[in-house]
């Protein structure tokens, strides 16, 4: 189990939903039963996070309950236990490093190392508010190890000289671009494609109506008269 | 080996756009009406036909538990809910397959969602997918604009709704049940069983979950016939499946390839061998985390299906494969592997609870060669304790990899303990002072 407990002074700054955040709950409120509002608390408080820089106070949590008819116990439950809710404050640019064994046996340790060396301690926010960085499990992109997530998306295939360019090009004021950092295709072999590159799949010909449907059940036989 | 006209996503690496267009002309949404006119049992015939299993890790014959939604919808509307947490280290293909085919898994759902008389479908994504959220949110909406999905979906009369979802960060949702905890907006604990989901899922109604695999393959079945699929692979191992190479390979990656591909073929053909070689290989997980690690002589000749690998007392899984070579500290490997399943318990029983965390703590000492020999024997006992006493299958995911550690490679954990004792003054009970 992973222990997860607010503990912060900023918990204590009041929380208002912006017009923006109020519209999104109700969109996602949309997607289920009327009586099953609690379904939304997720993405409530994903979305909450979003307008909070990157992490839930206790009083946003609690705009998150009364917003969606929820008792507090019931979603600071539910924010102890997702990982992806951060409590307390983070970075401007969060760097999630995936140290689980696909990415470590590709080099993880050494990305862990750099971003303690570049950005500071682990869970920490360096001192110019732009960076944090943490130590996550398996992020699902294993094929394009080591991979670090910085705020909403991927970036793949790194080194330590490219994830100190990324590092370097966001102080810079710069937004690099998310996705792999080697020559190939997301994740596609480098080099020479081994599938799919047969042309006639890409040609319109799968498009025309099926002749037959594959094992259609035979019409009743015409009665016999 | 696969031919190009034989796969299924053809867009598996996003060469090309993925948008409605695009799609439909690569074949997604052709005649889906018409493969529903047959009625929801048809369906699932020619599924069971296929020989189709389910592609999240369990195996699970898709069409049978089809079936096992009520026949008739009474008061309590049905669900189909696509697991697509996917969270088990080593894997990474649905995430390819939403956000490069994402009508095929729409168009999937809707096929499925009809097989079993479900008029609605939520698609769990973990929370970390968020590009591939935004992309299948837009298809979606794409689908909606066309027509495909919603009222009269297809032109086929038939009602449906889809949705997407999201977790936030937790491995244990991809657990069916603890997915619907999750779904409702609670913990995600898993649920004792029965009731089974088909009785009893989210929101107390029938609800199926299957992998976002096993319903994007469900359209290309019908359209090019259960025989073609089941032509692929061996019997009771048929199809194609997206496999997912990672670890010390020269290229890393996914790739569809038929069932029972051998596994030194998948490596060389597609990820240029092993790094230094095939004789530079030690030791390959090749379904996902979860599954015993089989060595090198085992990986020589053994098939990647889920009867040939069961044989060799490991599992296809999620078909992930993570490739050691020689450089690797397995012990270390496998110690990352339980701090894994340490992080991800989800507390509720208590042997995964504590147990977990045991298994790590002792490994870790076994990485560094502190600890004793006759620990290893206590570190299996406590293991198959784990196993099998859990609400859920993470207590077995937990024991599986350190079984097989122990079971190939046994030798290592114990050279490791002597070698660090060499030199060392070994005095038990007492501390050790300097001498005056």
């Amino acid at each position: 189990m992973s222990h997860r407990r607010f503990h912060d002074p900023a918990h204590h700054a009041p929380f208002a939903f912006s017009k923006e955040t109020e519209e999104q709950i109700t969109w996602w409120e949309k997607k289920y039963p009327a009586e099953r509002r609690a379904s939304a608390v997720i993405p409530a408080l994903w979305i909450t996070q979003k307008q909070n820089g990157g992490w839930l106070s206790e009083p946003a949590l609690r705009a998150v309950a009364d917003r969606l008819g929820m008792n507090y116990i019931r979603v600071y439950e539910v924010a102890t236990f997702y990982t992806m809710f951060n409590l307390e404050p983070v970075g401007k640019y969060h760097f999630q490093v995936c140290g689980t064994t696909p990415c470590m046996l590709r080099g993880a340790e050494r990305l862990k190392d750099f971003c303690e060396r570049k950005i500071g301690p682990k869970g920490h926010v360096s001192g110019s508010g732009n960076f944090s960085w943490i130590e996550v499990e398996c992020l699902g992109a294993c094929v394009n190890a080591p991979m670090i997530q910085i705020n909403d998306y991927y970036f793949e295939d790194l080194t330590i000289e490219t994830l100190e360019k990324i590092i370097d090009d966001f102080a810079a004021g710069k937004e690099p671009a998310p996705g792999t950092y080697v020559k190939r295709q997301t994740s596609a072999p480098e080099g020479q494609a081994t599938s799919l590159t047969d042309e006639a799949l890409f040609d319109g010909s799968r498009a025309k109506p099926l002749a037959a449907i594959p094992n259609a059940p035979k019409p009743p036989e015409p009665a016999q008269t | 080996m696969l031919l190009d006209k034989d796969r299924i996503f053809t867009n598996l690496y996003g060469r090309h756009d993925w948008r409605l267009e695009a799609a439909k002309q690569r074949g997604a949404w052709n005649s889906t009406k018409e493969l529903m006119q047959f009625g929801p049992e048809w369906i699932c015939d020619q599924i069971k036909a296929s020989g189709l299993r389910g592609r999240g890790g369990a195996g699970f014959p898709t069409g049978l538990k089809w079936t096992f939604m009520p026949k008739v919808v009474k008061d309590r509307p049905h669900y189909l809910v696509v697991n697509a947490d996917e969270s088990e280290p080593g894997t990474c293909k649905d995430r390819d397959i939403m956000r490069h085919d994402p009508h095929l898994l729409i168009e999937g759902c809707l096929i499925a969602s009809f097989a079993m008389r479900a008029k609605a479908c939520y698609i769990y994504l973990r929370g970390e997918y968020i590009r591939e959220r935004e992309v299948l949110e837009e298809a979606i909406k794409e689908a909606y604009a066309a027509g495909l999905v919603g009222k009269n979906a297809c032109g086929s009369g038939w009602d449906f709704d889809i949705y997407a979802h999201h977790g936030a960060g937790a491995y244990i949702c991809g657990e069916e049940t603890a997915l619907l905890e999750s779904l409702e907006g609670k913990k995600g604990q898993p649920r004792l069983k029965p009731p089974f989901p088909a009785n009893a899922g989210l929101y107390g109604c029938p609800t199926t979950v299957n992998n976002v695999e096993s319903i994007a393959v469900a359209p290309t079945i019908l359209r090019r016939g259960a025989g073609w699929f089941a032509g692929f692979g061996r019997p009771n191992n048929t199809g194609t499946k997206v496999f997912c190479i990672s670890g010390h390979v020269e290229r890393p990656c996914n790739v569809e390839e038929e069932m029972s591909i051998p596994l030194r073929t998948l490596i060389e053909e597609h990820c240029g061998g092993v790094r230094g070689g095939w004789g530079n290989l030690k030791a390959i997980i090749p379904g996902g985390s979860s599954v015993p690690m089989i060595p090198k002589d085992i990986c020589d000749t053994v098939l990647m299906d889920f009867d040939a690998l069961r044989d060799v007392k490991s599992g296809l899984g999620t078909a992930a494969v993570i490739v050691m070579d020689k450089s690797t500290d397995l012990v270390r490997a496998i110690a990352r592997i339980a701090y894994f399943y340490k992080h991800e318990s989800c507390g509720q029983c208590t042997p995964c609870r504590e147990g977990t965390g045991w298994m790590w703590r002792v490994l870790e000492r076994m990485v560094k060669g502190e600890a004793e020999t006759s620990e290893i024997d206590t570190l299996l006992d406590v293991a198959s304790q784990v196993e099998g006493h859990t609400i859920c299958a993470l207590g077995d995911a937990a024991a599986w990899p350190i079984q097989g550690l122990i079971r190939h490679f046994r030798q290592e954990i114990e050279d490791r303990i002597t070698n660090y004792r060499q030199g060392r003054p070994h005095v038990q009970g007492v501390t050790l002072t300097a001498a005056e």
